[in-house]
């Protein structure tokens, strides 16, 4: 209930920590607007929240909160 | 002539003509890792899960647009995991990333020195990622009692090092993996280790049923024709096995006949 507070003040920002440091983020974005922000839409990434998976079509769907631990990850060499 | 004939590579229920896997780390650009693969004629190919790099070019080339999904099988790695719940995380990514591809290398290592398994951790992964619905190839050591228990859990191939991860050391201890060969119903891989071409050929003629490599080729001053290398070592090594090799003699054995020499 902590987000709806923040969703109710404009404007209002809301402090992440994006693949190990910190971001901001307007409040109320959804993950699938992060993913936008960072000029990820339509790439092969993989999201993480709270060290939970958050499937793809559920970006949308799936709001960020305060305090929130996200991890975008994608392939990459290795053996 | 009769064809020579083998029966495919099969592993979590999926059949392969190769035996050679290849990891995708070291090469100096996606066009040499691109080249460097298609030349080993490996279908199944190895990557690793990191980071997005936030803020760069993000219409920069993707490692899976040079290694397709669609041309090969993939296999995500848990690489530079050090605990159970960091590698069943990096599979839950993997899976997702690939849209619920469920086959992946499972490795957890034990420090930075060695990149020995910590089998300790590799069990307790193996445990959450088998009941969650995943197909585990499981690095692990040499130990055949280990590859016991991972092949008992449920792991679809027991992948123990040849010797220490990008040490080019070959096979340190042939008798161990024999040994895990012998008593496997699941298929054993030789992953780590492998130096160069012979020692391929030694895991294969040893009964393994396959191979993964990646530094052998990426860190050859000539990357694709050391990949021709392994894919050739590794027919070679196979149809040496295969074949039953002659018995190991003390003494001498002439080839050409006794009978009818000049000076008899």
């Amino acid at each position: 209930m902590e987000r709806a507070s923040f969703m109710s003040i404009p404007n209002a920002s809301i402090q992440l920590t994006l693949n190990g440091d910190p971001h901001s983020l307007e409040a109320g974005a959804t993950a699938a607007d992060l993913v936008e922000q960072l000029g990820l839409g339509g790439r092969r990434i993989a999201v993480e929240i709270n060290e939970q998976i958050v499937p793809k079509s559920q970006l949308a769907d799936t709001p960020l909160a305060n305090g929130d631990q996200v991890e975008v990850v994608h392939a990459i060499g290795g053996g | 002539m009769t064809p020579l004939t083998d029966t495919p590579f099969s592993v979590a229920g999926r059949d392969f003509r190769s035996r050679l896997l290849v990891g995708t780390g070291k090469y100096k650009d996606f066009d040499e890792t691109g080249a460097a693969i298609a030349q080993s004629g490996a279908e199944i190919v190895t990557f690793a899960v990191r980071r997005t790099n936030l803020g760069q070019d993000t219409e920069a080339p993707n490692l899976l647009d040079v290694i397709s999904p669609k041309r090969y099988t993939l296999l995500p790695n848990t690489a530079g995991c050090y605990t159970a719940k960091d590698a069943v995380r990096t599979c839950r990514l993997a899976r997702e990333l690939l849209d619920g591809h469920n086959l992946v290398k499972l490795e957890v290592l034990g420090d930075e020195t060695t990149l020995y398994p910590n089998v300790v951790e590799t069990l307790k992964a193996a445990e959450t990622l088998l009941a969650d619905g995943f197909d585990v190839m499981v690095y692990t050591s040499d130990d055949p009692i280990v590859a016991r228990e991972l092949e008992a859990m449920g792991c679809c191939a027991i992948m123990p090092l040849g010797s220490l991860i990008g040490s080019g050391h070959g096979i340190q201890n042939p008798h161990n993996v024999r040994l895990i060969i012998e008593q496997s119903q699941v298929p054993v891989l030789v992953d780590a280790g492998i130096g160069t071409a012979s020692d391929a050929a030694m895991a294969m003629e040893l009964g393994c049923d396959g191979v993964l490599l990646n530094s052998a080729i990426a860190h050859a001053r000539d990357p694709l024709r050391m990949a021709n290398a392994m894919k050739l070592a590794v027919q070679a090594g196979r149809d040496a096995f295969l074949s039953g090799r002659m018995p190991r003699r003390q003494t001498a054995d002439p080839s050409s006949p006794f009978a009818g020499r000049i000076n008899g």
